[in-house]
């Protein structure tokens, strides 16, 4: 029988503080070599589109950034369906170090939304589904943020986050489905699972790449944060007192 | 160079997308060694001396 690693282990704050540190060059440095690869295809490779002109370069950074506002809320919700349903300690800490890595996200999904949408529909902002949805999530994501804030026990507000973002995952499908379900000055998507892709091939390419490069900067971003949360949660503690970059000041 | 910036007039909304976007991302990263310095100063002054007794002993 082959010895699996035991998982359980790495949901404690202890184990996983030096587990995250040496995962983090990794997504940081494939995050900078992807970007740095994607950028060169979207920027310099792909060719101006037909329709749009040169402006739709901006989904090279639009379409990853939405897509990961929405990846990480749900990545946020299932830490904290964890930390309600086990009451790990890791597990709200995870949620918590999440949030603002989402925020950021969608802030720039909204932004770059904006200054697509005035060259290409002649407006930076509409009241439609799509937009408006998206900019409750960004709200969601602050509200979050504040909640913790505003409640001094951890272990408290990791109850009351995990309760609000659970709420607000029903956000996610509204989003995600409201360029089918109303009429939208946004438009449907340009990838589907189903279909072939309406763009070129140089230009998804791009976009996965850009995608990929996402991903794995938000991995890095929340794991370098949920490394400070920890610091802060467990200052107390003989660990982190033993830490050789607590001892050695 | 410059047509390059210029993206066929779409230049202005082209960099204002990516600059901000990458300016998010900078303060994102910066915020981020702050909070971890932070949190090791905050660790340093109140972790408890037993740890150190503790090694002590066991030396």
């Amino acid at each position: 029988m082959l010895a699996t690693p035991n998982w359980f282990k790495y949901s404690s704050p202890t184990a996983f503080y030096p587990l995250a540190e040496k995962m983090i060059p990794w997504f940081a440095g494939l995050a900078g070599l992807l970007a740095a690869v994607g950028l060169y295809v979207g920027l310099l490779v792909a060719p101006t589109d037909f329709q749009q002109g040169d402006a739709y370069r901006i989904i090279f950074i639009h379409v990853p950034a939405a897509w990961m506002s929405m990846f990480l809320y749900l990545a946020m919700a299932c830490w904290s369906a964890m930390a309600l349903g086990f009451n790990t300690r890791l597990s709200g800490m995870m949620a918590q170090a999440i949030a603002p890595t989402g925020a950021l996200m969608t802030f720039i999904a909204l932004w770059t939304g904006a200054f697509w949408g005035r060259p290409t529909w002649g407006t930076y902002w509409a009241w439609d589904a799509r937009m408006t949805s998206e900019l409750i999530l960004l709200f969601l994501y602050l509200g979050v943020i504040a909640l913790r804030n505003a409640i001094d026990d951890p272990r408290r507000a990791d109850r009351a986050c995990a309760l609000l973002t659970l709420t607000g995952i029903v956000n996610i499908p509204i989003i995600y489905f409201s360029v089918y379900w109303w009429n939208t000055l946004h438009q449907g998507s340009s990838i589907s699972l189903t279909k072939a892709p309406a763009m070129a091939a140089v230009m998804l390419a791009g976009m996965l790449i850009m995608s990929l490069a996402a991903w794995f900067y938000s991995i890095a971003a929340s794991l370098a944060r949920v490394r400070a949360i920890i610091l802060e949660r467990e200052c107390n503690t003989v660990w982190v007192a033993e830490l050789p970059e607590v001892r050695n000041a | 160079m410059s047509t390059f910036f210029a993206m066929n007039g779409y230049g202005f909304y082209i960099w204002s997308a990516y600059g901000v976007a990458a300016l998010a991302l900078i303060i994102e990263i910066v915020s981020l060694r702050v909070r971890r310095k932070a949190a090791l100063d905050q660790a340093r002054m109140t972790a408890p001396d037993v740890a150190i007794d503790s090694r002590a002993v066991a030396q």
